[in-house]
């Protein structure tokens, strides 16, 4: 074994293309490849944006050869729809906000795909996030580090992944900008260099949740009150689905000052909204949580949380509980605090672990 | 390492398709060089093809059983298949609802039936035994006075499962029910002796060493159908398209070749094939596919516990094998055969296929190249 062969996450876009230009050009045997994530029975979106279209598997494709790299397609639209949809869908009817990327994250892109890579007697996988992997002689633990171009960083969609994971993990990405990523694309040629950004969930058409949800779970929204937070009863939701933290418009509960969705109770199943400033929050609480920098937390630390992708780290304090989960303490209250969603701690451009927020 | 780099190859997906054969290229050179005239024209150089289109239209007839003038050449197996189904269904739609369908048919036919389920055509599907086969008496107790027709492959192309097609032709014609077989796998491998009450053949040239592009569909006199296609009136106005007649050309001379060679190249065949089931036997929890006495004498279908079929193409390609599992979908992924499930087995081992399948180019080599590379892959994905 040479030590050197690389299994490359493709999807026909800039990053992942680039990746693998690069990591060719550092002497890895690159093979590409793209998990076919769709199957006939998902209402999957035929925009090109879909990270996992027929048409990325055709760009992937395109570029492969461009490259001179092998190139496969791995089916796991089954491990797909259990591991990610199907979570995603009974995530929201537990009134939460999830994040399916990291759900894909960890149990497909650096599970199933991390186990592709080893049958193929591959010692990496490599994908286009821009964050940076390393080992650090000092903590003695593989460590995950914010993107050089901390406009792109996407180290927070990776704050699952194990030492094991980050050991096999090479993200060429992590030094480069965006600017750099797509001189290099010309550079070789590929023709995705001018391609379009894609940002949204890759299985929900047209970014439509509701809709989405009407199809996968016909029947799963359930109507019930919309009440303020000394529980007068001032509207009727359309089930709680259709419903994140800090929502504004869409309550149908006119008159006299603004309302804001504070929380989503299941048990009642209850859209409680309050004022504005109902909406900020001093403190929440993690589960399923994930060390990377640290091998645990046994004293109180300081960090910067950072509560969902497109937000600033705020300063915080995180604590272990008697019970496993994480509490983080907002120096200044933060908005929006989203059940669902992952919180991820850092120190300078580290990251240093993360949960699912609960509350 | 890069793609480019040369490999001494073993090629072992003859079922997916084939090397084409010296002499069908030797035959179409002329007809893409110096007789390129349109055989619809009315002069001399579009005469000289149209006498040659005319001539191979007989040469086939006489290989397929069928008239001339039964006989339509489409782009390939899938066309014909469509033409057949959605031709013949549309035709008679005012006589019949009912269509039946084998379980294990190629997605030519599925996705075709599919279609006129979506367009109000009731499709039943045929339930086949754990070895993939079709039982007559399945079929006669689903017939009904509104059925149309009934599509049951010749032979599969996962497992290579014979059907008792001459029994159920007998069958489909006492009941005056037009009976479909899809021979995609069969032309040119086995004698179409026992598809001579089918109402409809169709076949595909690249499958026995012709071209890719071309096919075509036996309709026998009598069984109208609607066109798919319209235009300019070729094939007595049920295929419209200036004919692909280098194809054509190339078509005739393969299934010519083949046929000339099938009696030998058939027990050849079947004893390359024997030698790579007992080979394979001796890889511990091998499961076969199909018992030998009721397939095709070049398809080889395994499966191996414990592992994933697309691992193991994949290692297989890495050191230079071409094999299939069970059948690929466009985007070049695999999928769990629907095949290997509706003979009943689980999904877990189904996922890991394996089909093997020989042709007139393949040699006791290509096996003895094949099996110690298979065996380290197998042993890899186990570990």
């Amino acid at each position: 074994m040479t030590g050197r062969r690389v299994l490359v996450a493709m999807s026909g876009g800039v990053d992942s293309s680039v990746t693998a230009a690069l990591l060719q050009e550092q002497g890895y045997e690159v093979i590409g490849a793209t998990m076919q994530l769709w199957s006939d029975c998902l209402p999957h979106s035929e925009a090109e944006s879909g990270c996992c279209s027929i048409s990325a598997v055709e760009d992937a494709r395109r570029v492969a050869t461009r490259l001179g790299i092998p190139y496969y397609v791995f089916n796991m639209a089954d491990a797909f729809t259990t591991a990610v949809v199907d979570r995603f869908a009974d995530a929201y009817l537990n009134g939460l906000t999830p994040n399916p990327c990291l759900l894909c994250n960890r149990d497909l892109k650096f599970g199933l795909f991390l186990d592709k890579a080893r049958e193929l007697d591959c010692d990496f996988i490599a994908t286009g996030h821009y964050a940076r992997v390393w080992f650090d002689d000092a903590r003695k633990r593989y460590c995950l580090g914010k993107g050089k171009d901390t406009g792109k960083d996407q180290s927070y969609a990776l704050y699952m992944l194990t030492q094991e994971q980050l050991a096999h993990t090479l993200l060429p990405l992590g030094d480069l900008n965006k600017q750099d990523t797509r001189r290099i694309a010309a550079r070789y040629g590929l023709q995705v260099a001018q391609k379009k950004e894609s940002q949204e969930i890759c299985f929900v058409p047209n970014n439509n949740y509701r809709e989405f949800m009407e199809q996968y779970r016909p029947g799963s929204a359930k109507p019930g009150p919309i009440v303020n937070l000394e529980g007068d009863v001032l509207g009727t939701h359309t089930g709680l689905a259709n419903y994140t933290i800090g929502q504004r418009k869409g309550l149908g509960i006119g008159g006299g000052k603004p309302h804001f969705v504070v929380r989503l109770e299941v048990d009642r199943n209850a859209v409680v909204v309050g004022a504005a400033a109902d909406v900020y929050q001093t403190s929440c609480r993690a589960e399923d949580v994930n060390w990377i920098a640290v091998p645990d937390l046994d004293a109180p630390l300081q960090v910067d949380a950072k509560i969902r992708y497109r937000v600033e780290p705020a300063q915080a304090v995180i604590n272990l509980e008697a019970d496993g989960r994480v509490v983080t303490r907002f120096l200044r209250p933060q908005r929006a605090v989203t059940p669902g969603q992952a919180v991820v701690w850092y120190q300078d451009d580290v990251v240093i672990g993360g949960g699912i927020i609960t509350r | 390492m890069t793609e480019m780099q040369a490999q001494e190859s073993v090629y072992l997906d003859h079922a997916a398709t084939t090397p084409l054969r010296p002499q069908a290229l030797e035959a179409m050179l002329p007809y893409l060089k110096e007789h390129y005239g349109n055989p619809s024209a009315v002069y001399a150089l579009g005469r000289t093809v149209r006498a040659q289109l005319d001539a191979c239209r007989d040469r086939m007839a006489a290989i397929l059983r069928c008239q001339p003038g039964e006989l339509y050449f489409t782009s390939g197996g899938t066309e014909a298949i469509n033409l057949a189904l959605h031709g013949y269904a549309r035709a008679h739609r005012d006589q019949g609802r009912h269509l039946l369908v084998s379980a294990i048919e190629h997605h030519a036919v599925l996705h075709a039936a599919k279609a006129l389920a979506d367009e109000g055509f009731e499709v039943e599907e045929i339930p086949v035994d754990r070895y993939g086969r079709v039982h007559v008496d399945e079929v006669a107790g689903r017939l009904r006075k509104d059925t149309l027709l009934v599509a049951v492959m010749h032979a599969n192309n996962e497992i290579g499962t014979i059907q008792p097609i001459a029994e159920l032709g007998k069958l489909c014609q006492d009941h005056r029910v037009a009976l479909h077989v899809d021979a995609v796998q069969t032309a040119g491998h086995l004698s179409l002796m026992d598809l001579d009450h089918a109402a409809f053949i169709s076949i595909s040239a690249h499958k026995f060493g012709g071209p890719k592009g071309v096919g075509a569909l036996v309709a026998r006199r009598g069984r109208r159908l609607l066109p798919i296609l319209y235009g300019g009136g070729q094939e007595r106005e049920l295929r419209a398209g200036t004919e692909n007649v280098p194809c054509i050309v190339g078509m005739t001379v393969a299934l010519e070749s083949a046929h000339a060679e099938l009696a030998g190249e058939e027990s050849r065949l079947r004893r390359l094939a024997q030698d790579l089931r007992n080979r394979l036997s001796r890889i511990p929890g091998t499961v076969f596919n199909s018992r030998p006495e009721l397939c095709l004498p070049h398809i080889v279908n395994v499966c191996f516990e414990e592992i994933s079929g697309e691992s193991l193409l994949y290692l297989l390609d890495r050191a230079g094998i071409a094999a299939a599992s069970g059948s690929a979908c466009s985007a070049g992924s695999t999928l769990v055969s629907h095949v290997l499930l509706a003979m009943g087995l689980p999904r877990t081992l189904a996922a890991g296929a394996l089909r093997l399948s020989l042709g007139y180019s393949s040699t006791e080599e290509d096996i003895a190249r094949l099996m110690p590379v298979l065996q380290a892959c197998v042993e890899r994905l186990r570990r």
